[in-house]
């Protein structure tokens, strides 16, 4: 199972904040997570379609070609705005 | 060189924190800076939430003040940011840079916030007088962090 988190604006879009998925042992790239998550409804796929969405895998920021296996927790975020 | 980071509701006092900084053996200069809830021109904001990502921040913020460590040399760098609900004057974020001289202090502070700006995962909602409103990363935020490479 993939932890999936949304956080700030895209949870609020999505009206999601968390979302598990299987993957049954198999290794994926963050871009086929996103085509599936995608595949939802329109405005997932709208939503996860953005050019400035960010990904962190484990915590860590990633580029969308990251690798991601059973057990990994998965986020995306907009960009960010502290300080 | 010690780093202390803090994702914390609680306000900070700067001089707890100043007088902190102070105890690091060797240092010679101390620059701090302290970010508030400033208020808006066009519309009244009421408040403003700082949303995070519990875990994530904290380690971005320290991979932060470890990145400025290795840049210059510095004694001690207190971070802390807050999340949750403040208003207009509020305290929001704290960088303390202790160094034998100003000139790291200075530029290490000023690294610590272009980077804490473009990488921690913080995002600011605005609760206003017309609605409440997500901030929009500025692109003179990210334009910024050239200046680094």
């Amino acid at each position: 199972m993939i932890k999936i988190l949304f956080f700030a604006a895209l949870r609020e879009r999505l009206d999601c904040e968390q979302y598990l998925l299987s993957c049954d042992g198999n290794m994926l790239q963050v871009t086929d997570i996103l085509q599936q998550l995608q595949s939802r409804c329109h405005s997932w796929q709208q939503e996860l379609s953005r050019s400035d969405l960010l990904c962190a895998l484990n915590q860590q920021l990633v580029p969308l070609t990251a690798s991601v296996k059973d057990g990994d927790e998965l986020a995306f975020f907009p960009p960010v705005t502290g300080g | 060189m010690s780093i202390f980071v803090a994702v914390q509701s609680d306000d900070f006092c700067v001089a707890s924190e100043y007088n902190e900084l102070r105890r690091q053996s060797g240092c010679g200069a101390i620059v701090t800076f302290s970010g508030l809830v400033r208020e808006l021109s066009d519309n009244q904001l009421h408040s403003m939430t700082l949303e995070h990502y519990p875990g994530m921040t904290e380690q971005a913020l320290t991979a932060i003040a470890e990145q400025a460590q290795q840049r210059w040399q510095l004694g001690a760098v207190h971070l802390i940011h807050r999340v949750g609900t403040l208003k207009p004057h509020e305290q929001i974020v704290f960088v303390g840079i202790a160094s034998p001289h100003r000139a790291a202090a200075f530029a290490a502070c000023e690294f610590i916030m272009d980077y804490l700006k473009n990488r921690a995962p913080l995002w600011k909602k605005e609760h206003t007088s017309n609605g409440d409103y997500w901030v929009e990363a500025k692109t003179s935020d990210q334009h910024a962090l050239t200046r680094w490479d």
